[in-house]
């Protein structure tokens, strides 16, 4: 490719001929981002309050090591040293964070909204030199298939657990079928999650979109449409899950703490 | 919010007597304002200049319902600047010769109403800023073709039937219909910050051209391989899918999610991806 000659100096930061609020955009991105962030490293700290009844909070699943009777494997084992911070939560919270973290979507909204890379369309930049996601660190950003794997792996987790919540324990210790609040609250959680995951881009090439000729392969083909669906709304996905998984936690431990009453439906 | 290298009238070097056809056609816009009360006035902020500089001048005119900025970047080059330069040529969308920046995002000039702008102040037309200004609204695109050379051709796998012709389902050639619609006004190319703000013109080939990549490479009768260029010299880690292409893109191009997403997946299959390229490795790379 040939170089270009004289071409106008890039503008300073914020510099624009932009007349619009370009700024209101990425400020929401990083406000609701940041306090999200803010919540689920406080939530995952807190080793308490994330369960009730027959319910677990999205951030404590799977409860492989815990003081709940949700916990897979009984409590936390002796060979975690005692000086490491310990919650069920930070043990599993890093791979749907950074399935989130490593998604296109949040991406391209995090570059602008955290990094001003750029602060907004046709808007300034702050910095002169550029990598993109071509160099370390963001090239790492390419392991995002991976984080996918569990991802799927984890809506099966949440799936089980809005069964589990579907199962009440009476004074006398007996089972009973119910639905409370809380069964809606992780049931649309565990929904909207899936409708997220379901709309990645890595998943959208995975089941059908690397094949040229996608017609021979009609399983695929059906996989990719259903894929494109609920990728074209994945930015409302993205951000329906984020809320609902942070209302999640909070619903469960505002029940366990005693400030918010669940009320039985069934 | 004007950019350090322009000025606002009235004080234009670059077009000499600027000042004296903008205060003449000022005080006509007035004169005419007295008469008939339904004409309305607009003032356009127009870029001036060419490669050694140049900054915005003021022109004033009526303007009526219905008119694009095209109409008014004509009506002042009819009555105010004969000597305004701008490429135009199907004032329909579809040649994608009258790129500019209005109002500071990169439009068709055509394509944009004057009733979608506040009138109330002065409306920017500015030149594309990704690439070498020639005369006031017209830049030298011609870096797009160059690039554009740099693609591998389309390679298309041996005719199917006897008479030299090819069977393709409608299916598979579904994806790449879309990016069959660009028109090259290079308004993608203008807004990414890649080429824009770091003017990384030498290592990454720019949104239009990873449309481009991804027809011939998605294409179902293609048989070429694009995808180490895709990652070297197209340089397609530099883009960091902040979508400002997509929101350009007057064809209403997906670009980012269906053309680029799609193929850093690609690239991903062949370089990032361990167990993908064991799968490539056992069934072959073209599918
Ligand atoms: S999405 Fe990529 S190609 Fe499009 S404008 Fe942003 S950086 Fe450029
Ligand atoms: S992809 Fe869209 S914005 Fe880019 S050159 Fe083609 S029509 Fe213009
Ligand atoms: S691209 Fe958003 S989850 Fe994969
Ligand atoms: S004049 Fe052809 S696209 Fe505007």
């Amino acid at each position: 490719m040939q170089s270009l000659p004289v071409l106008a100096p890039p503008r300073r930061f914020g510099q624009t001929s932009r007349r619009d609020a370009w700024w209101v955009q990425p400020a929401i991105t990083f406000l609701i981002l940041g306090s999200f962030v803010g919540y689920a490293t406080w939530a995952a700290f807190q080793d308490a309050h994330y369960t009730y009844g027959p319910y677990l909070s999205p951030f404590y699943s799977p409860e492989l090591w815990g003081s709940s009777p949700h916990a897979w494997f009984g409590a936390k084992p002796g060979w975690i040293p005692g000086w490491l911070p310990f919650s069920p939560a930070l043990l599993i919270l890093p791979f749907p964070g950074l399935f989130r973290f490593t998604c296109y979507y949040y991406r391209g909204a995090y570059y602008k909204g955290f990094w001003a890379d750029p602060p907004s369309c046709a808007v300034g930049e702050p910095r002169k030199s550029y990598w993109g996601e071509r160099r370390f660190p963001l090239i790492l950003q390419n392991v995002h298939r991976y984080f996918l794997y569990f991802a799927l792996l984890f809506l099966l987790i949440l799936a089980s657990d809005v069964w589990k919540a579907l199962w009440f324990t009476d004074a006398a210790g007996a089972r009973h079928f119910g639905i409370g609040v809380g069964t809606l609250v992780l049931a649309a959680n565990t929904v909207l999650l899936s409708g997220y995951t379901f709309g990645c881009h890595s998943l959208r090439h995975l089941v059908g979109g690397r094949i040229d000729q996608v017609s021979k392969h009609p399983v695929q083909h059906a996989c990719y449409r259903t894929c494109s669906k609920f990728n074209r709304g994945h930015m409302r996905w993205a951000w329906a899950s984020l809320f609902m998984v942070a209302f999640a936690d909070l619903y469960v431990r505002m029940c366990s703490m005693g400030v918010w009453t669940d009320w039985r439906i069934l | 919010m004007s950019a350090p290298e322009t000025r606002t009238a009235p004080a234009p070097t670059a077009g000499g007597g600027m000042a004296a056809v903008e205060a003449g056609a000022r005080a006509a816009a007035k004169s005419d304002r007295a008469t008939s009360s339904a004409a309305k006035t607009a003032t356009f902020r127009v870029w001036r200049g060419d490669a050694a500089g140049g900054g915005l001048v003021d022109f004033t005119l009526q303007v009526s319902d219905g008119m694009v900025v095209l109409d008014a970047i004509h009506q002042i080059q009819a009555e105010q600047a004969n000597d305004l330069a701008v490429r135009w040529n199907c004032k329909a969308g579809k040649c994608g010769s009258c790129s500019a920046e209005i109002n500071g995002m990169p439009r068709l000039m055509c394509m944009t109403r004057l009733g979608e702008l506040d009138l109330s102040q002065p409306v920017t037309v500015e030149p594309m800023r990704a690439f070498p200004r020639i005369r006031d609204l017209v830049t030298d695109v011609s870096w797009n073709f160059a690039a554009k050379k740099s693609l591998k051709p389309f390679k298309p796998r041996a005719p199917d039937a006897p008479d030299g012709t090819w069977r393709m389902d409608q299916r598979d050639v579904d994806r790449v219909q879309e990016f069959r619609k660009c028109i090259e006004c290079f308004l993608c190319q203008d807004v990414c910050h890649v080429l824009r703000d770091h003017h990384k013109h030498d290592e990454f080939v720019g949104p239009r051209l990873l449309v481009q990549a991804a027809m011939l490479e998605m294409h179902p009768l293609d048989t070429e391989d694009r995808v180490d260029d895709l990652r070297r010299a197209h340089g397609i880690g530099y883009c960091n899918i902040t979508k400002c292409c997509t929101k350009v893109c007057p064809e209403g191009i997906t670009i980012t999610d269906n053309a680029i997403i799609p193929l850093k997946e690609r690239v991903v299959d062949r370089h990032f991806d361990p167990l993908a390229k064991l799968v490539q490795l056992v069934r072959g790379r073209k599918r």
